[in-house]
């Protein structure tokens, strides 16, 4: 199992460099830079700004510099918002984003297991039909109309919750962001949820239990529910990530403080550090997150650490 | 001695019989598929939905008398009247939503198909070739998959949008190049099985070469997953495409996409709410029909699998 989990560890690691490397090209090579502004700058100025960003170098040795300084845990400096470097943006924006994104996938993964395992019970009847057009609305809808739309419903019409907006520490603000984050989620959950329940509560050991007079809660929590749960967890350190990820445009929509806001405006303005620092800092979240599933999948079965 | 027994005389009868008659008719798998997909009511009628959405989005402009980039300088703002003969309203330019959304309809098609083929063209040959090879090619190539999945797809896609200028056309590749990466899985996977198969070993002791194999023999026979995952593809790259279009950075004025009238009706949704509902009432529409008909193709392609 240890050596299992070195050598995965191990195999992450050029995985994520040549990530850092394909990012960092690709920004680059694009045309345009980030002193492009409405108003041209005087050269000896652009001049020593480019000299001050090493943008005067060459392309190989700015490549250089940047992965030494990332080695060193540093991601550089913001090129169009004075005085912060990446490391602080994401310090301010970062905690948003993944405590709105846990919120999200905490109260996500609960519902849709519940969900699911109600569906997967009354299968085809009426709690299943509706539980399968939820899912639908939620997975196919995409967020920004969802949002636009409780936004409308919730927040003008019915003015139960504010439509968009953030005070500190305000949670009534939170609802409609995280239920737009979450609704998906759920969805794919409990649809995972569903089938692999309805396959279990088919088995013979299901049988046999019901069929030494257990009641039918008992034959759920004792036998049904555990291996059913398999394929569920599985799908959570993807379902994270993608949580994660949709948080940026959530928002973005919603004009909450978390990192989404800079990384889109970066984009924009071409500016070089801030977009490759949040992408790095995705990368390795989402890298971290398929290792975990990984080493945890290896526990669950030992198949697959001799392969 | 024939014709003792009389059997002969039966046998001889019954051939004659069974060549008169019309052989019996075998059912090809594609005719079993076909018979599975028209008894799913909900596939059938998506399909149906969703021609008449494709022929309206690209027919329909003919019949609408105004332009989608046209200003009626009279009538700005103003709520669904048929009277002036603005069936949906106009926006705060002045200009017809019916014609908008028509040409919005039209270019999120648009866009979904050419995303759809570039990816499905990707994912396909690099899949097959993975698969194909084997060994040290298959492990790198893979790897390099795997590297693409650690990326943030949506970040990537922005970058990639933003760096290469707001041009549609890289719109549609961009999309594409990023969402070819499942595809290639699948095919690999396949491709992994198919090739033990005694064809493809017929073709290799026959001189084929590798390139012949993998196009003649080995990708027609991955028809079945690839239109089902392509199908599925589509709702996905509607959605990213109209996503991208919301941030601003998809396709630009005066041109539009559902996801630019969407983002556009959002803000002013209280007011004009018809600005929101027409693009979101076709788009939901849209992305309903494709996932039935996606879940029905899957259902009658792979009946092992439901």
């Amino acid at each position: 199992m240890l050596s299992y989990a070195f050598r995965r560890v191990l195999s992450a690691i050029p995985i994520a460099l040549i990530a850092v490397t394909v990012c960092f090209f690709i920004l680059r090579l694009a045309p345009g830079g980030p002193f492009d502004g409405e108003r041209a700058l005087p050269p000896t100025v652009l001049a020593n700004l480019r000299a001050h960003y090493n943008l005067d170098q060459p392309l190989v040795v700015q490549y250089f510099i940047y992965v030494w300084r990332l080695l060193h845990g540093d991601l550089g400096p913001s090129m169009v918002i004075d005085g912060f470097n990446v490391s602080q943006l994401i310090a301010i924006g970062f905690p948003f984003t993944l405590t709105m994104a846990l919120c999200a996938f905490v109260i996500a993964t609960a519902i849709g297991m519940l969900a699911g395992m109600v569906a997967a019970v009354y299968q085809n009847k009426w709690p299943d039909y509706v539980l399968v057009l939820a899912v639908m609305i939620g997975v196919l809808i995409p967020n920004f109309l969802m949002a636009a739309l409780l936004q409308l419903w919730f927040g003008v019409y019915l003015k139960w919750v504010p439509a968009g907006g953030w005070v500190n520490g305000s949670l009534m603000h939170l609802i409609l962001p995280v239920t737009v984050l979450a609704w998906p989620h759920a969805g794919r959950i409990s649809r995972l949820m569903r089938g692999s329940m309805i396959e279990v509560l088919g088995t013979n050991y299901v049988r046999t239990a019901r069929s030494k007079g257990l009641g039918e809660r008992l034959v759920l929590s004792r036998h049904a529910i555990k291996p059913a749960l398999l394929p569920v967890v599985s799908y959570l350190g993807p379902g994270l990530s993608y949580l994660l990820t949709g948080s940026l445009a959530v928002e973005q929509i919603f004009g909450l403080p978390g990192i989404g806001k800079y990384f889109v405006t970066a984009a924009l303005n071409r500016d070089y550090g801030v977009v490759l620092g949040t992408t790095i800092l995705y990368m390795f979240i989402i890298l971290a997150l398929n290792l975990i599933v990984d080493l945890v999948y290896a526990w669950l079965d030992p198949k697959v650490r001799y392969r | 001695m024939a014709g003792i027994t009389g059997k002969d005389q039966v046998l001889t009868a019954y051939a004659n019989k069974l060549a008169t008659l019309d052989a019996p008719k075998g059912r090809s798998l594609t005719q079993d598929a076909v018979r599975r997909l028209v008894r799913n009511k909900m596939a059938v009628l998506s399909i149906f939905v969703l021609v008449a959405i494709v022929l309206v989005a690209f027919i329909g402009p003919y019949f609408v008398t105004w332009g989608y980039s046209q200003v009626d300088w009279g009538q700005i703002r103003k709520p669904p009247n048929f009277d002036t003969g603005h069936y949906f309203g106009t926006d705060q330019n002045g200009r017809d939503m019916l014609a908008r959304v028509l040409q919005g309809t039209q270019m999120s098609l648009i866009v979904a198909a050419v995303a759809t083929f570039v990816s499905v063209s990707i994912g396909v040959v690099y899949g097959a070739v993975a698969g194909y090879f084997g060994g040290r090619v298959d492990a790198i190539m893979m790897r390099i998959v795997d590297i693409m999945y650690a990326l943030p797809y949506i970040l990537f896609v922005i970058i990639l949008v933003v760096m290469f200028g707001r041009n549609p056309v890289l719109l549609f590749v961009g999309i594409g190049a990023i969402e070819w990466l499942t595809m290639a899985r699948i095919v690999r996977g396949q491709t992994l099985s198919i090739k033990e198969k005694e064809f493809v070993e017929a073709a290799r002791a026959g001189g084929a070469k590798p390139f012949t194999i993998i196009m003649r023999h080995i990708v027609p026979n991955l028809t079945g997953p690839v239109v089902i995952y392509a199908t599925l593809t589509i709702p996905e790259i509607i959605i990213a495409e109209s996503f991208l279009s919301y941030l601003g950075l998809g396709v630009q004025e005066p041109q539009t996409s559902l996801g630019t009238l969407i983002s556009a009706g959002a803000p002013v949704a209280e007011v004009m709410p018809w600005l929101l509902l027409a693009p979101a009432v076709v788009l939901v529409t849209l992305l309903f029909c494709l996932t039935y008909i996606g879940d029905g193709l899957r259902d009658a392609l792979d009946p092992k699998d439901r």
